[in-house]
């Protein structure tokens, strides 16, 4: 796997003293989807502010393709696109301007093919040459889109992409995420809602007062931290576990008609043979089963309290 | 050098002085000429001459002067506070632009729009007065000169300012009581000699004294002198920017 961006010991206090960032160490693989979660002021936009070049960093070193983003900014910043947290737009600009002059901006030579690409993809075609004041605030989120793709980059940076935004323009820009990374962009985004980074994201990043308290696959997360769960559901109603089985993490639902085994995901002996050998022995009859695995959310809510 | 990012931004301010067209050119040319119909015909009938001028000429080049400063500095300055006040100047953070590119466009389209104006000025003032351009390569030289430096000025201003007031009180404050007291109105040696000698201490006598010797041939300080520190101001600025970019100061926290 190749590194696209390399985060070295990076710190930030910013003026008034506040340690925003403590020697970060993050590498971010070519053509994945990278989510970083965090609470609010864990420092998620500072650390792609500084990747990106609006925030001095304090010390510490950020390659991105291997060019220095201090050193050789031109040659680092050619290949980001940001699109930022707040939506920060040229209200009295058409959204054809204001997408074509971030095209120039990025160095890139005037191409309206692609920039037609761009706003048909983001269903921005039809407001080509309205003021972008006149957008509502979905809208405007698309135009920052556009404007962070015209110049084709190849690592988009999405800071809290689809705040405020309705399910419809959600799911849109969820595609269109998987569309870019087919085209081989790398994207790091930073979101609040978990399940969105369930879905999306090849690796999680989580990151609390500054620090970087946890980086892995998701799926390796999912399974490593992630308890699972069995549910019995029982043909006749149990009143209460037959001695033998009173060793076996199992709680009986309030209807008294399901069983539930809680188990842990990873470990080699799941206990479910003998579980189901004994539940037999004591004519207890299982009409259906299924397992659960415990949501992201439950374990990044579980990190935080660990990590504070 | 990036090419395309200068033309973008360069463009970009354009397409905004078109955008507000009556706001960034009619409005200053309309108020200039109205010191042409008072002073160049109404009253300047009744005004000596000052160095074998009438004085409806005599005030063109200064009035000129007067109005490229303020527009030059409120130009500048308003075009790079707008984009940190509404927030959209990330994007030229996160751009691969240099300082160098970054002010070739918005202290290049600032400077166009004050060049622009203050042709504009000189042809609605021949309607009204009769004058001459003597050194008319000098003439030209002045004006790009003080446009081009006063933008620079004007858009160190635009990072300084953190607020919109603070973005008027150069112009109001300094500017404008310079340029009135720079000799717009007047010859220097009109003055006694102390006030002659303490006049010496603003700049904007040198520019005014210069550009109108470009006029008439006539000048209250040395034109080598007016040039030279037209220069030094403007190397100054650019001093002055350098290190705002290399600290990003007022730019980057
Ligand atoms: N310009 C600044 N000056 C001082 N402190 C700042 C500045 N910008 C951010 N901070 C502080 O740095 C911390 C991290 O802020 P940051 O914006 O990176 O958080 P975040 O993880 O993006 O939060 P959110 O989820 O709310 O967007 C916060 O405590 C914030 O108050
Ligand atoms: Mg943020």
């Amino acid at each position: 796997m190749e590194t696209v961006i390399k985060v070295e010991k990076l710190s930030k206090s910013y003026a008034d003293g506040f340690e925003a960032l403590k020697e970060i160490d993050l590498e971010i693989n070519r053509g994945e989807i990278f989510a970083l979660l965090g609470p609010n002021g864990a420092g998620k936009t500072t650390l792609i502010s500084i990747i990106c070049g609006i925030v001095n960093p304090t010390s510490g070193l950020v390659l991105a393709n291997n060019f220095d983003v201090v050193k050789d900014y031109r040659a680092a910043r050619s290949i980001l696109g940001l699109v930022p947290q707040e939506l920060s737009t040229d209200a009295f600009e058409s959204v054809w301007r204001a997408v074509s002059f971030s095209r120039g901006l990025f160095g890139k030579p005037r191409n309206d093919a692609h920039i037609e690409k761009t706003l048909r993809s983001l269903s921005l075609w039809d407001k080509r040459d309205s003021r972008i004041m006149e957008l509502s605030g979905g809208m405007k989120r698309r135009v920052l889109i556009a404007k962070a793709l015209a110049h084709e980059p190849k690592i988009l940076f999405l800071d809290e992409p689809t705040a405020g935004v309705d399910v419809e323009l959600r799911r849109d820009m969820w595609q269109l995420v998987r569309e870019l990374r087919q085209d081989g962009v790398t994207i790091i985004l930073t979101t609040h809602y978990i399940e969105e980074a369930e879905e999306m994201a090849d690796r999680i990043g989580i990151i609390s007062k500054g620090q970087l308290i946890l980086v892995e696959d998701k799926n390796k997360l999912m399974q490593k931290l992630g308890k699972k769960q069995l549910k019995l559901s029982l043909k006749n109603k149990l009143n209460q576990l037959p001695e033998a089985l009173t060793d076996y993490p199992l709680t009986i639902s309030a209807d008294k008609l399901d069983l539930l085994y809680t188990f842990d995901a990873q470990s080699d002996d799941n206990g479910i043979a003998n579980l189901l050998k004994q539940l037999s022995q004591h004519d207890i009859e299982i009409g259906d089963l299924n397992t659960s695995q415990s949501s992201l959310e439950e374990i990044f809510v579980q990190l935080l309290k660990d990590s504070a | 050098m990036n090419y395309h990012g200068i033309k973008a931004i360069y463009f970009f301010e354009m397409n905004r002085t078109w955008r507000t067209i009556m706001q960034s050119i009619a409005s200053p040319v309309l108020s200039t000429s109205l010191y042409f119909i008072v002073f160049g015909t109404a009253i300047g009938s009744r005004m000596v001459e000052i160095d074998g001028i009438s004085y409806g000429a005599f005030i063109i080049p200064g009035l000129v002067m007067m109005t490229l400063l303020t527009q030059s500095v409120s130009n500048a300055s308003f075009g790079i506070y707008f984009p940190k006040f509404s927030g959209t100047i990330y994007e030229l953070l996160s751009a691969p632009v240099s300082y160098v590119e970054i002010l070739l466009g918005y202290v290049g389209a600032a400077a166009t729009k004050s060049v622009l104006v203050g042709v504009l000025i000189l042809i609605t003032a021949r309607f009204f007065v009769e004058y001459q351009i003597e050194h008319p390569f000098w003439m030209v030289s002045f004006l790009l000169l003080t446009s081009v430096t006063f933008c620079l000025f004007g858009f160190i201003i635009g990072i300084w300012a953190d607020g919109f007031e603070k973005l008027q009180l150069i112009p109001l404050m300094f500017i404008t009581p310079l340029a009135f007291l720079g000799g717009s109105f007047y010859s220097i040696n009109m003055l006694p000699p102390i006030w002659q000698t303490i006049t010496l201490f603003n700049p904007v006598v040198y520019l005014i004294s210069g550009f109108r010797w470009s006029f008439y041939g006539v000048s209250d300080v040395n034109v080598e002198i007016s040039l030279a520190m037209t220069v030094l101001f403007l190397v100054i600025c650019l001093f002055v920017v350098r290190w705002i970019f290399k600290t990003g100061y007022r730019l980057k926290m």
